[in-house]
This record gives structure tokens, C-alpha cells and sequence, in this order.
């Protein structure tokens, strides 16, 4: 029999086909929340890494005779009590906290993504033994530990990294060890296997990428809860410690002097919630595009 | 659904709107002027109460309301006045005092204040394995010192005996003109020995005796609650000696840690009195409520100390350039608002009309050429160093300010490192910084109360600064030296040393900053920041 | 029903035991002892006051010593507070800390659940996207920015709120309690939202409309139960959270409860105290975490099973 003429129109009329990617894209570009986040984060990236090209003022240049005014001309956000320029500061403070947590949260994920492979993918009873770890350190109350550590071992850079990302992987490795469990089971595992790929080529050319869907929705999510937590430790006294200031450090300043100089308060309040808006966005964004059956967590 | 809806709403209406309490009843100071109970601001959580033990300025205001010595102070002129003692006689060399005590003084529990109460308690805080830190205190009294430091056991051979049940005999070793005045310290208050011991052996430092509900105190107030972290109450003693003259029926000590909550407090009328006053709200105060602003010159000195066995710190040269390059009136002016004075010296101007002197000034033309001098020229090459203090916001504050003047009038970087109290403590006495900031509350007017803090051998040292005529001054020459003049002479030139050598950066001569409402009568300020609470009333305001 | 918790109680103990011998080395590797003050106290004194602390054993002994005082419910005597126990303090600061929490956790259950299952009634409204903005912005906006501006707002500017304390004047304990409690409410009510979604399409929903129940009727004896699951699961991270979020609030209002000593004990190196708090908090914890569960369960078979896996 010839082919009907109608199966070829039929063809041409079907819509191009799509990947997985493509359409978790798709529906991301629809969600206008999502994509403010995304538009905002990536301009607050770019301004905050020509910062020092691109600051008024410097960074610790003080003018003791002005003191604190509000937005000026000259200041656009105003100055502290040092006379220093609030919009100088607010943008070196969101490269420190923009730092933080990317690092710390990377820290996490690689903690997080190397554990939970090999924990889902070897399974059994080293499966079980690395789980039951997880379940012990992720109950222990990890607040206190992370003021206790910050106490203990004074205040610096790496060990703030550290503490953080060290009770972030937790939940990474969860997830991961979940999808790669439900991903090794399928027949192109086996498949490779039996063709003689590695079982360490197999984990990264093939069961991290297919499981990475819900890594990189849960990424963008912890980001702002670390920079949460950093912000909190640094109110504590605990986190950054001056002359760097973050985010979290401006705003427990800027409470000192909330009722005299309110904008010390409201701009690196506003930086912060803000960003942590466009973060929490689009990480739901994310979440809703690659998986638009998953409940809300 | 519409129900439900307007079920949620009205529910949470009504719970915000009960919680809300009375909009316009009685403030608590309105109340305190009413009752005669006094709301105190007092920054901290008292550590105890035990008179020995406790270094603290927040104890020694509650203290104070509690506990008796032989002599107690004035307000207003900090003259010795009758305490325990009702009258004492001074022998013609200086160095034997004999008090007489009055026979009507009790302890809370009804118990007669002895002779013997007194001796006893000095022997305990004098014990070597109790650990007060004011010991160094009773030094001037003969052999004190040798017991206290476990090298004579026999408490018989110091110089404090009981001639009868009300008279106390006390020997110095050479006179000590301020003795009178080192007795209204708490060190050397008395305590109740049977109810102490029947807590544990008196030299435990943790024995729960000093705790309300079991606590036994001579002094004008006692004990009724105490709760950690929110209040701790004193009501007036009925069974004082003097409780005619005490007209306030009771004290409210808070622990208001946070300044910028205290002052709100204070605003809100839940506070008489403050502990501190936030800088941002001083302009304000003073324009607008001068009438409750108390700022006064008090006798402390805020420095920096200097390790002087570090680099570059080790230096002269480099110290005294780092002393003439702040400008300290701007700092004084701009960043505390006037609150404390700039200072070049370390024995606070007008103690007890002592005049310190003038080694250096603000002339950074001159610490330009001595680091240049030092092999720094404009800063070039220099290591740096860190300065640590402690956290706090006015420590902050100042210490950025001038690590930029710093660095703009030397062009140096210095690092900042604050640390909290116990572990900033630890790094002085370990020698663990290069540069810190100190601060020292003379413990009675006089200028030795500073000056002795850097002998060579000064537990409070720490800088590695040793000068044997500093120490030959004021350890031998000026204490045996009766006439003021010339004492102060030799004070002089010990300080001269001290200031040539720069093993301390002199910055401000300290003064407290309170809020007091207009309804408190009888608390003056005074040099030494005293209250004697005897003195104290309230006025319901009109 | 009953393996099951007995096999969660037994998990819990590694959980407490590790607890404990962490913070215990670590504590003691902390610089700045307990003894260190302005005025130097000499070699002695410190050696006899480690010895009344027990400081001068070895570390092992020390240890042991610790675990047998504490089986007994003896915490020890505080290192800052000479004359008082850990025990003495612990609860003095937990009734407090306690009615902090509750409070915030009725605010943020009442608040959260309402505004959620009112958001899931009509989705993609208005009625969803304005509590679902604020609960973005409870989450986005940490305790100790919002406690500060409600006291701005309120307490300032206002003049209707009383700005610090626990008890002292009526109605303080409002402000601590919704700023300890907001950001919960935004978890709680995204989480009941979404659970509330996922159950309303579910064909036993549509046969009782279709049975023509009333639509409250509907939503609250049917859907309610299952949509508020996962909220239910919740409640134990959700009481950790609480706790350390105690912290900033005691801080920021001055509140005597328990967070406040933790911290104080801490910059203090008052080593007992840190140990006994940490420890109890994480009993708490872990205790809590343990009944959430169990609820959990109860209201759902299918989740018992998941944990056998």
C-alpha cells in the first residue's frame, strides 16, 4: 500500500516535537513572577561585581563632619553616622552576602550531591548506614551548633562556609539519593552496565544529570535560606564581622538607629527581602516548570 | 465562604484587641513615685551577690543597697560618713585606725553587727583559695598581703583586731590617706557567718548562700525576688539602723542589656533611671530634655594598651606615632557626641585635683616624621597589626574611626577584631593581641588607683612595660610621701615614664551618661558614679 | 502502630547521645574559661576553683562524670552564676520560651491554615495571589527585621504597643509572639494551600459536592483532614525552627526565656549551662519531632509504611 498523502500533511501539521528541557523552559518563560526573579537576580550579579568600579565612594570613606543624613544628591540612599555613602555600602554588603551564599550553598550541593549518589546508587547497607547518619545529624537542633561553633572558633570567612553549607547538604543528599535510586532502576542502567560503562561514569554521565531537576530547583531555594541564616548569625554578632559588612550586618545596625535614621533600616531591609523575593521566585518557578505535578513544600 | 470568613476576622480582631492592653493607665514610674519604689536601669544580669566576689558594676549597684561597711559615702561630696562605725580615731603616724561601731546596727534576721562580723569577713575575703579579685585592696593593712597570698596562715598576725564586741582595731603598714574611703568598698563589707556556713565551707565560692529567700544583709534594703534575667527587688529593712532616714520602700533592678531598648523604657516611663544613653539620642536629649540628661566627668580612663613585645608595636617610635596621629576632639565631637573627653593622659585631670602631664599632642606632621624615623616612611612597609576590643557599639564606633585616621593620616592598615567579654579577658591575660581597648574605673579617688595598674609585676599589665623607678615611685616612694603635694609630684613624674613609653595609647577620660526622670531626688552625680540610696526619694510628679 | 513508635524512640537515642558528646568536646575546646576576669586571679585560686568544677580531671573522666550526674536529672552547677544550677535556670527560662513558642505556633497555625485553605478555595484569584504575597513576604523577611519595625510601627510611632518585655505590661506578649510566629504562618500557609489543592481535586471531593453537601460542609469534614497533612508533618521542624527563632525574638524584646541564657551562656563560656541547654533543647527536639511523626501516622497508614523502607 502507498502511503496516504494524509500522513505527511499530518507531519507537517504536528507541532515540533519538544525535550523535557525545552518545555520545563517554556513554561518557566510563562511564569512572570519567575522571570522578574530571574531578570533581577541577574542585573544584582552583574552591578555587584563591577561594584568597585562603579561605587560613588569608597567603601570605608568616612566623613565624621556630615554624620547621618538622609537621601541626598549626593548620596543617594543617604549616609551612617560615619558620613559613609548607604548605597556604596548596601553594594558591597550584597557581594558579601551574594557570596556567602552561593559558596556555602555550593558547599552544600557538592556535599550533598556526592553523598546522596553514592548513597543511592550503591544502596543496601551502606545505603542505609549513610541515611541513618543523615538522620541523626539532621536532628540535631543545628542552630545551636552553628552559634556554638561561631563562639568556639571565632568569627572568620571559611568557617562560616563551612558551618553552613555542612548543615545545608543534608536535604540535597535526600533528594539526591531519591532520584538516583528511582533512576538506576531503569533499563538503560542496565543496559550501559551490561555494555561495560563504569559504575562512576554511569553516576556522572548519566544518573546526575537525569536527576538534576530537583537539585537545581532545591539550589535556588536554599540560596536565600542560607543568606538567611548568614544575615541572622551577623545580627547575632556571630557571622561577618566588621569592617566587612553583609547585608545582615547593615541591617542590624541600621535597628540601632531605626528611629532616628529609619533609611539605615529600610534600604539594606528592602535589598534583603528583595532578593530573597526573586530567589524564592523563581526557585518556585522552577520547581512549577520542571515538575508542574509536585506539591508546594 | 462567607462564615467563615467573617467568623476568622472577628476572631482575630477581638484577640488583637484584647491583647492590647489599657491604652492610658499609670506608667510604672508613675506608679514607683506613688509606692516610693525606684525603677533602675542596671545594663547587666547580676553575676551573685556575694560582696567578695563580684567585680561588676551591675553588682555593685544592688550591693550597694544591701550591705553596710564601717563607713558609707555621701552623694554629693563623697565624704566619709558614719556606717557600721558611729565614730573611729586615727592615731598621730596615721597608721592605726580604731572604729567603734554603734550598738543598734543588726543583720536582716535580727542578729546585732559585731566587731567580730567584721573581722571574720575580712579573714574570708582574705582567704587564698577564694579567689576575690579585689584582695589587693586590703594590702595596706600589715600582713594582709602574706595571708592573702598563703605565705603566713596565721590570720592572728594581720592587722586586724577585736578589742571588744564593738570595737575594731585595724594597723597599716604605712598610713594610707584614701583608707577611710577603701572600707565603703564592697570588698570589704561584712557578711553573716553562721548563715554563710551553713551553705558549705565559707571559702566555696559556689556555695548557694548569697540567693534571695537566703541571704542575710546589714544594709538599708533586703532581698524579696530575684528573678534571672528580669528583675531582681529590694524592699526597704525595717530592722537598719537608719531605716527612719530611708525613704524609699523599695528598688526594682533591671537588667536592661540592650541600650536602645533601655532608653525606650525610659521614654515609655518604665524606668527612672538608665545605665547609658544611645548616642544617636543624645543631640535630641539635650535640646529637648536637658532636665533629665545626667552626663558628668567620671574617674575612669578609656585607652588603648599596647603589647609591646610585638612588631611592630615594639617600637616607641611607632607607638608615639600611632598617639599623635588621632585627632581625638573630632572623634569626642562627632562620633560619642561630646561624651566622653579627649585625653592624653592615663590618670584622669582633677582626680582629687591631681594634674596629669602633658607628654604629647594631636600634631600629625611630628608622628609622620617618627614613623618615617621608625622605617616606615609614609607608611610604607608596615605590617599592620589588629586591634581588638570589646563588643559593643561605642567601642566599635570609635575603633573605626580611628583606623581611618589611621590610615589617612599615616597611610597604615590596621585590622579590627572584636571579641566578647570573657575570651577579649582571656586574650589580655594570655598576651594573645597587638593593640586593645581597655578601660579603668579608679575603685576610689585617688591617682595611685591607676598608676599601680603598670608595675612590672601588675596583674593588670599585660603590655610587657616594666620600668623599675615607675615602679620604685609608686610602690615605695609615693606612699610613704604625707604631704599631697609632693606625692602628687612624684605621681607626675611616674606618669611622665609611663607616658614616654607608650605602653598605653591614652584616648578619653571616661564620663557616664544616665537618664534620670525629674521625680528622683537625692541621687547627684559624682565622680566615682556612687549611689547611696539612703538619700533617694521620689516625687510624684505634678 | 506500637512497633513503630518504639522503633522511632530507639533511633532517637543515638541522636541524643551524639548530641550531648559533641557539645561537650566542644565546648571544652572553646578559648576563654570561665574564670578569666578584669583583675587577674592568681595560679591558686584557678586551681582551686577548677578543682571545686571538676576542670582538673582528665577530659575522659570528666565525661563519664558528666553522663552519670546527668542520668540522674543533675545538670550541674552554672560556671557564671556561682551558687546557682543549670537546673535552676533551665527552668526558669523554659516557661517562658514555652509560652513564647505556643503563642507563636497558635498565631502561625490559626493564620497560616486560614489564609491557606481561604487561598486554595478559589486558586489564581485574587483571593489566592494576596495571601500568598504575604506569605512570600513572612518568608522573606527574618525575624529580626520585622520584629524591629513592628516595634517601629507600633510601638513608636503608634504608641499602642508596649516594646520589650514578657508580662511586665499588658499585651507585650502580642508583638514577640506574631514576629517569632510570622514566618510560620507563611510556611503553614503555602503548605495547607497546596495539601488543600491536591485534595480538592480528588474524585471523593467531587462526589460529595455532587451528593450535594454543602461547599463548608465539603471542606471541612472532607477535605480539611487529608489537605492538612502535610501541615501536620510540619510541626516538628517546625518547633525546632521555633525554638532557635526564640533567640532573635528574646533578644530583640528582651524576654527572659531560655534562647536569651543560651546566648548569654555562650559569649559567657559558661560551659554547663551550654551543655544543659543544648542538650535539653535537643531532647525537646527530638521528643517533638518523634510525636509529630506519630501524629503523622495516625492520621495516615501509608506514611508508617514509607518508614520501613
Amino acid at each position: 500500500m502507498t502511503e496516504s498523502p494524509d500522513i505527511e500533511n499530518l507531519a507537517q501539521a504536528m507541532p515540533h516535537g519538544t525535550s523535557l528541557w525545552e518545555d520545563a523552559v517554556h513554561r518557566l518563560r510563562k511564569n512572570k513572577l519567575a522571570m522578574f526573579g530571574l531578570c533581577y537576580l541577574l542585573i544584582l550579579v552583574l552591578v555587584c561585581l563591577i561594584t568597585p568600579w562603579i561605587a560613588p565612594y569608597g567603601y570605608e570613606e568616612q566623613n565624621l563632619r556630615l554624620g547621618a543624613v538622609g537621601p541626598t544628591a549626593e548620596h543617594w540612599l543617604g549616609t551612617d553616622t560615619f558620613g559613609r555613602d548607604l548605597l556604596t555600602r548596601i553594594l558591597y554588603g550584597g557581594r558579601i552576602s551574594l557570596l556567602v551564599g552561593f559558596i556555602a550553598t555550593f558547599v552544600a550541593l557538592a556535599i550533598g550531591v556526592g553523598y546522596g549518589a553514592i548513597a543511592g546508587y550503591v544502596g543496601g547497607r551502606v545505603d542505609a548506614i549513610m541515611m541513618r547518619l543523615v538522620d541523626i545529624i539532621y536532628a540535631l537542633p543545628y542552630m545551636i551548633f552553628i552559634i556554638l561553633l561561631m563562639v568556639v572558633f571565632g568569627r572568620n570567612l571559611l568557617l562560616l562556609f563551612l558551618a553552613i553549607g555542612a548543615v545545608e547538604w543534608l536535604v540535597m543528599a535526600r533528594i539526591v539519593r531519591g532520584q538516583i535510586q528511582s533512576l538506576r532502576q531503569q533499563e538503560y542502567v542496565e543496559a550501559a552496565l551490561s555494555l561495560g560503562l563504569s559504575p562512576a561514569a554511569l553516576i556522572i554521565r548519566h544518573l546526575i544529570p537525569n536527576a538534576l531537576g530537583p537539585v537545581i530547583v532545591y539550589t535556588t531555594l536554599t540560596i536565600p535560606n542560607v543568606m538567611l541564616l548568614e544575615a541572622f548569625l551577623s545580627f547575632l554578632g556571630l557571622g561577618i564581622q566588621p569592617p566587612q559588612s553583609s547585608w545582615g550586618v547593615l541591617i542590624s545596625y541600621g535597628v540601632e538607629t531605626m528611629e532616628e535614621f529609619p533609611w539605615l533600616l529600610i534600604f539594606p531591609g528592602l535589598a534583603l527581602t528583595v532578593t530573597l523575593f526573586a530567589l524564592n521566585f523563581l526557585g518556585d518557578g522552577l520547581r512549577d516548570a520542571l515538575d508542574p505535578k509536585a506539591s508546594k513544600d | 465562604m462567607p462564615q467563615i470568613r467573617a467568623v476568622s476576622f472577628v476572631l482575630l480582631f477581638s484577640l488583637f484587641l484584647s491583647a492590647c492592653g489599657g491604652g492610658n493607665s499609670e506608667t510604672r514610674v508613675e506608679a514607683g513615685n506613688r509606692e516610693g519604689v525606684l525603677h533602675f536601669g542596671n545594663h547587666s544580669e547580676p553575676q551573685g551577690l556575694d560582696p567578695h566576689i563580684v567585680t561588676g558594676v551591675p553588682e555593685n549597684h544592688i550591693i550597694l543597697s544591701l550591705f553596710e561597711g564601717l563607713v558609707s559615702k555621701n552623694p554629693y561630696t563623697l565624704e566619709v560618713e558614719p556606717g557600721v562605725a558611729e565614730s573611729w580615731e586615727i592615731s598621730e603616724d596615721g597608721r592605726v585606725y580604731t572604729f567603734h561601731l554603734r550598738n543598734n546596727a543588726k543583720w536582716s534576721n535580727g542578729d546585732p553587727v559585731t566587731a567580730e562580723d567584721f573581722r571574720w569577713s575580712w579573714q574570708r575575703a582574705l582567704s587564698p583559695i577564694l579567689g576575690s579579685e579585689y584582695s589587693y585592696m586590703y594590702y595596706g593593712i600589715v600582713n594582709a598581703e602574706a595571708y592573702n597570698k598563703g605565705d603566713m596562715p596565721d590570720f592572728s598576725q594581720v592587722g586586724v583586731k577585736v578589742l571588744d564586741t564593738l570595737t575594731l582595731e585595724v594597723t597599716l603598714i604605712s598610713p594610707v590617706p584614701y583608707f577611710l574611703q577603701l572600707t565603703d568598698h564592697h570588698s570589704m563589707y561584712p557578711i553573716h557567718r553562721s548563715s554563710v556556713e551553713s551553705f558549705g565551707a565559707a571559702d566555696d565560692r559556689i556555695a548557694p548562700w548569697a540567693r534571695e529567700g537566703s541571704i542575710v544583709t546589714n544594709g538599708a534594703f533586703v532581698v524579696t525576688e530575684w528573678q534571672v534575667n528580669s528583675h531582681v527587688r529590694v524592699e526597704k529593712n525595717p530592722l537598719y539602723w537608719d531605716a527612719d532616714k530611708v525613704k524609699l520602700n523599695a528598688i526594682v533592678f533591671y537588667p536592661t542589656e540592650n541600650l536602645v531598648t533601655e532608653e525606650r523604657m525610659f521614654r515609655d516611663g518604665q524606668l527612672h533611671r538608665t545605665e547609658e544613653i544611645p548616642l544617636e539620642k543624645i543631640a535630641t536629649y539635650r535640646q529637648e530634655q536637658p532636665e533629665v540628661v545626667a552626663i558628668a566627668p567620671w574617674i575612669g580612663s578609656y585607652f588603648y594598651m599596647i603589647n609591646t613585645t610585638r612588631h611592630p608595636l615594639d617600637d616607641v617610635r611607632v607607638r608615639k606615632a600611632l598617639a599623635m596621629s588621632i585627632d581625638r576632639e573630632l572623634v569626642s565631637e562627632t562620633v560619642i557626641q561630646g561624651v566622653h573627653l579627649p585625653s592624653t593622659s592615663l590618670v584622669p585631670p582633677g582626680t582629687l585635683g591631681y594634674e596629669p602631664p602633658k607628654v604629647f599632642s594631636y600634631d600629625p606632621e611630628q608622628a609622620r616624621a617618627l614613623l618615617a624615623e621608625a622605617g616606615y616612611p609614609n607608611g610604607e612597609g608596615f605590617p599592620g597589626f589588629e586591634l581588638l576590643y570589646n563588643t559593643h557599639e561605642d567601642h566599635r564606633k570609635i575603633a573605626v574611626a580611628l583606623q581611618q585616621m589611621w590610615l589617612e593620616n599615616l597611610n597604615i592598615n590596621v585590622n579590627l577584631v572584636n571579641q566578647e567579654w570573657k575570651v577579649y579577658l582571656d586574650s589580655h591575660n594570655n598576651m594573645n593581641y597587638d593593640m586593645s581597648r581597655r578601660g579603668w574605673i579608679g575603685d576610689f579617688v585617688d591617682p595611685y588607683t591607676f598608676l599601680n595598674m603598670y608595675i612590672s609585676e601588675g596583674g593588670n599589665n599585660n603590655t610587657g612595660f616594666a620600668n623599675a623607678r615607675y615602679d620604685e615611685i609608686v610602690l615605695k616612694e609615693a606612699p610613704a610621701e604625707l604631704d599631697r603635694d609632693k606625692r602628687y609630684k612624684l605621681y607626675r613624674e611616674a606618669e611622665t615614664i609611663l607616658l614616654e613609653n607608650m605602653p598605653i595609647l591614652p584616648v578619653f577620660t571616661y564620663q557616664f551618661k544616665h537618664l534620670i526622670q525629674t521625680s528622683v531626688k537625692g541621687m547627684p552625680t559624682n565622680i566615682m558614679d556612687h549611689y547611696n540610696y539612703k538619700y533617694v526619694s521620689l516625687e510624684p510628679q505634678g | 502502630m506500637w512497633r513503630f513508635i518504639t522503633f522511632r524512640i530507639l533511633q532517637s537515642i543515638p541522636v541524643i547521645l551524639t548530641v550531648i558528646t559533641v557539645t561537650f568536646f566542644l565546648v571544652r575546646a572553646a578559648p576563654g574559661g570561665p574564670f578569666d576576669s578584669e583583675k587577674a586571679v592568681n595560679a591558686q585560686v584557678k586551681a582551686a576553683l577548677e578543682a571545686r568544677y571538676q576542670l582538673d580531671l582528665p577530659m575522659h573522666e570528666q565525661y563519664l562524670s558528666y553522663l552519670s550526674d546527668l542520668f540522674a536529672g543533675d545538670m550541674g552547677p552554672s560556671f557564671y552564676y556561682p551558687g546557682r544550677s543549670v537546673n535552676d535556670l533551665i527552668f526558669q527560662g523554659l516557661p517562658i520560651t514555652a509560652e513564647l513558642g505556643l503563642y507563636a505556633l497558635i498565631f502561625a497555625l490559626l493564620v497560616g491554615t486560614l489564609a491557606g485553605v481561604f487561598a486554595a478555595l478559589k486558586p489564581n484569584t485574587i483571593q489566592d495571589y494576596i495571601p500568598m504575597s504575604l506569605a512570600m513576604i513572612g518568608i522573606c523577611m527574618p525575624s529580626f527585621l520585622l520584629g524591629p519595625l513592628l516595634v517601629l510601627i507600633f510601638g513608636i510611632w503608634l504608641d499602642i504597643m508596649p516594646i520589650s518585655g514578657w508580662g511586665d505590661t499588658p499585651g507585650d506578649k502580642v508583638l514577640p509572639s506574631i514576629t517569632l510566629g510570622a514566618m510560620y504562618a507563611a510556611y503553614i500557609a503555602r503548605l495547607s494551600r497546596s495539601g488543600m489543592l491536591e485534595i480538592m481535586n480528588q474524585d471523593y471531593i467531587r462526589t460529595a459536592r455532587a451528593k450535594g453537601l454543602p461547599e463548608h460542609t465539603v471542606v471541612i469534614r472532607h477535605a480539611l483532614r487529608g489537605g492538612l497533612l502535610p501541615v501536620i508533618s510540619y510541626l516538628g521542624p517546625a518547633f525546632a525552627a521555633l525554638l532557635s527563632g526564640s533567640f532573635v525574638v528574646e533578644t530583640v524584646f528582651q524576654i527572659p526565656g531560655l534562647g536569651r541564657f543560651y546566648i548569654q551562656a555562650a559569649f559567657n563560656r559558661d560551659y554547663t549551662m551550654i551543655l544543659g541547654t543544648t542538650v535539653f533543647l535537643s531532647t525537646l527536639i527530638v521528643v517533638f519531632n518523634l510525636l509529630s511523626d506519630v501524629l503523622a501516622a495516625w492520621l495516615n497508614p501509608r506514611l508508617r509504611y514509607q518508614f520501613r523502607q
